[in-house]
């Protein structure tokens, strides 16, 4: 009796688990809001402001969808998730997407049946530590205690480092990134390691950003980027399009200023088509013709979202780096929109 | 004359089993027995049609993948390239250890703090109460946060300890180090060390028996054995003669002149930490994760055990004392030997599910980042491998071990030490 017990209670754990495996789309609309997964609080990727408003370059790609859908960028209810829930949430159909820096890996993609529709953010493991251990590279961090996200992939790049190394560390596993903050700065651990990005996100927090720096060494590639679950493909496509219409946007030239008269027709085919003068791609998609207009005007351009957000003059001062536009020699290409 | 007949035989029908009270309740019975197991059995269903209709088949193959994480407390050997299984085991031993000690210190900090409230001195007795209603109505979860943060911002980082003129300094004569990282204390070492036994070869489950331990331990209970020789014969003589021969160098001789020996043979000296590079090296190191957790269980548990304790001493009839100071006993003595032992029966059923409570709490590690088997098992490699139901379900069969291990051990206690009545 006890093990039917068991396998009752478990079940009924994950008896909420599968009820949106298809029609996502058609869930949305009739919900009239998009439910996107988010983080918990990283500045300039996803925080709530003094209102309650959520701002940040991840939300930018939960509010371009959620206007590309339904017509309102404000329509989206935010879930925050830690590194553990995240999968769970987006599995059992709480949120129909998840824009949290996510690293697209071949066993989540592959093994955890997700579906990452691009990257938004090409990034890599870094180090930050206090100016004052006069620590200049990673390579010099045997024996320091180090302060962890748990079940992330930095988890598993950080014992693959300093194996290959063979240096040792003390790991000091930890739930979220504000737990993290205040565990280093209390000198509870020596170095903080994350996503590059986050570290600079983080430092940019403190009260005396100049007294950490962040070492040279990135030691992993963390493609991040938006992800829906496996088995609804069309609103994988809305997804994917939808991040790939600000990006081509930007690469058009096409802005938040200058759309509402681009929209009016221009000589540019592509842009006609992408912004729905042209052609019939909202139709394919089941969407509105103005969907992509509609993604655009929510934040802007790709180019505009990640100056807003956590550009060169904002207090996180990421430079485009790997994520220019690939004129511009980065990383960031869309498919065309033909 | 009159003839018996036989009643008419009533032969079995349908309708008796509702109408025929001998057999209604069990029709009963079994119509809610079938019915439950068709719930249980749709549940199970259910859960498997829709794992598998997300291409998520039930294996537990990923446990003898690599992990690929680091544990930072690990009683046994472990590295991060060992399996998800070893992980676990690693994991288990944490929960297990965080468990006795909170348990014992529970135990000890409830005796004391539930005898001290029925104490005639007014400021204790409500010093006492004030911290039983303060612990008790608190939820655990706040009293781990508040432990891990006030270790973590109160106590100074290692490198305090660094300078000409530093800010912190080692305690105990310079052997033992408290830093916001935990506490390291002195270790024993052995130089001339017996080596260990390695059991289960490379497998998961594999561990290693110290046999300088297992020679002190055997050297330490053959002593107390004896000991207690010498005891008994002590009793025989004062049994038989009135006069009772000094026995307490004797008994302290052979317990304590053969355990030197085996350490002095073994080469026993202590390991001091040192502050070396980031962090103290050497020493044991006892990390702020576990203290806080043990300081907030225990302190959280004792609160309650304080409470049964009470209620086992008021739950012995004041003409008992009154009979004991009769006759001449202490205070003191009285109660350890008349309150209770009386008190105990009362006292241990309600004990052992504190002690169960204190076993499930100690799941909330991840709070303080302590790598127990939900922070192993239910935690990093459930979300590596994205196996939930597994780890899950394995998850709860661990803890309904534990848990019914520790009820059957206590419920033995507990039929050893209840009222033999005549």
């Amino acid at each position: 009796m006890n093990k039917s017990v068991i396998l009752s209670a478990a079940a009924v754990a994950c008896l909420s688990a599968v009820g949106a495996s298809a029609g996502t789309l058609d869930d949305v609309k009739a919900r009239g809001k998009l439910s996107c997964g988010v983080a918990s609080g990283l500045v300039g990727f996803a925080t709530p402001d003094a209102n309650g408003e959520w701002g940040g370059f991840d939300v930018s790609v939960c509010r371009a969808v959620a206007a590309a859908v339904l017509g309102d960028p404000k329509a989206v209810d935010f879930v925050p998730t830690t590194g553990k829930t995240r999968f769970t949430a987006l599995a059992s159909g709480e949120i129909d997407m998840l824009a949290r820096n996510t690293t697209w890996t071949f066993s989540r993609d592959v093994d955890l049946k997700f579906t990452f529709v691009g990257v938004n953010y090409y990034d890599g493991q870094g180090f930050m530590v206090p100016k004052e251990l006069g620590v200049s590279s990673a390579k010099e961090l045997d024996g320091a205690t180090v302060c962890i996200q748990t079940g992330t992939t930095t988890e598993l790049n950080l014992a693959d480092f300093f194996r290959t190394n063979g240096i040792s560390y003390e790991p000091v596993p930890i739930e979220t990134n504000a737990e993290a903050q205040q565990q280093y700065l209390a000198g509870a651990c020596d170095v903080y390691t994350t996503d590059a990005s986050g570290l600079a996100a983080t430092r940019a927090a403190f009260e005396n950003p100049g007294d950490h720096t962040l070492l040279p060494e990135i030691i992993s590639k963390e493609p991040l980027g938006p992800l829906v679950r496996h088995g609804d493909n069309e609103w994988g496509d809305i997804v994917r399009w939808s991040l790939n219409a600000l990006i081509t946007a930007e690469e058009l030239g096409v802005t938040s200023a200058n759309i509402a008269e681009m929209g009016a027709g221009t000589e540019n085919p592509e842009i006609n088509r992408l912004l729905g003068t042209e052609g019939n791609l909202g139709e394919m998609l089941g969407l509105s013709a103005d969907w992509a207009k509609n993604a655009i005007m929510a934040g802007g351009n790709y180019g505009e979202v990640f100056e807003k957000n956590i550009g060169e003059n904002t207090p996180i001062g990421l430079a485009r780096g790997l994520n220019a536009q690939w004129t511009d020699g980065g990383l960031i290409y869309s498919p065309p929109f033909r | 004359m009159t003839t018996l007949t036989d009643p008419p035989k009533e032969s079995f029908r349908l309708s008796m089993l509702i109408y025929d009270t001998r057999y209604r309740s069990a029709t009963i019975q079994v119509i809610a027995l079938l019915f439950f197991m068709l719930a249980a059995a749709w549940l199970v269903n259910n859960t498997i049609n829709n794992l598998n209709s997300l291409g998520k088949e039930i294996t537990f193959g990923f446990f003898s993948e690599p992990a690929g994480y680091d544990i930072n407390q690990r009683l046994l050997d472990y590295q991060n390239r060992d399996s998800h299984l070893r992980a676990a085991f690693i994991g288990l031993l944490n929960t297990l250890v965080v468990a006795v000690l909170g348990c014992i210190t529970a135990t000890v900090l409830g005796v004391f703090i539930g005898v001290l409230r029925l104490s005639k001195n007014w400021i204790v007795a409500r010093i006492m109460t004030v911290y039983v209603e303060m612990f008790r109505n608190v939820p655990v979860l706040l009293w781990i946060i508040v432990a891990m943060a006030i270790l973590t911002e109160a106590l100074p980082s290692p490198r305090d300890f660094r300078g000409e003129n530093p800010e912190a300094s080692m305690a105990v004569f310079d052997t033992v180090a408290v830093t916001n990282r935990g506490v390291y204390i002195p270790e024993a070492l052995f130089s001339r060390s017996l080596g260990d036994i390695h059991v289960l070869g490379d497998s998961s489950l594999r561990f290693d028996i110290s046999l300088d331990f297992m020679a002190i331990m055997a050297v330490l209970i053959a002593g107390l054995f004896f000991s207690r020789k010498i005891k008994q014969s002590a009793d025989k003589i004062q049994e038989a003669t009135g006069i009772r021969p000094s026995t307490i160098w004797k008994r302290l001789g052979v317990v304590f002149i053969p355990l030197i020996a085996v350490l002095v043979a073994l080469g026993f000296h202590l390991g001091y930490p040192e502050l070396k590079g980031f962090n103290f090296q050497g020493g044991t190191h006892m990390r702020n994760s576990l203290l806080a957790l043990w300081l907030a269980l225990s302190l959280y548990t004792a609160a309650f055990i304080a409470e049964i304790v009470r209620g086992g001493i008021l739950a012995i009839s004041h003409g008992q004392t009154e009979a004991a100071g009769a006759l001449g006993l202490r205070s003191g003595r009285i109660m350890s030997l008349v309150v209770l032992p009386q008190a105990l029966r009362v006292i241990i059923p309600p004990m052992i599910s504190n002690y169960l409570n204190l076993t499930k709490n100690s799941s909330l590690a991840i709070a303080v980042g302590y790598m127990d088997i939900t922070g192993t098992m239910g935690g990093i490699t459930m979300n590596q491998t994205g196996r939930e139901l597994e780890c899950v379900v394995l998850l709860m069969a661990v803890y309904l071990v534990i848990s019914l291990s520790i009820s059957g051990a206590m419920n033995v206690y507990n039929s050893r030490v209840k009222l033999v009545e005549r």
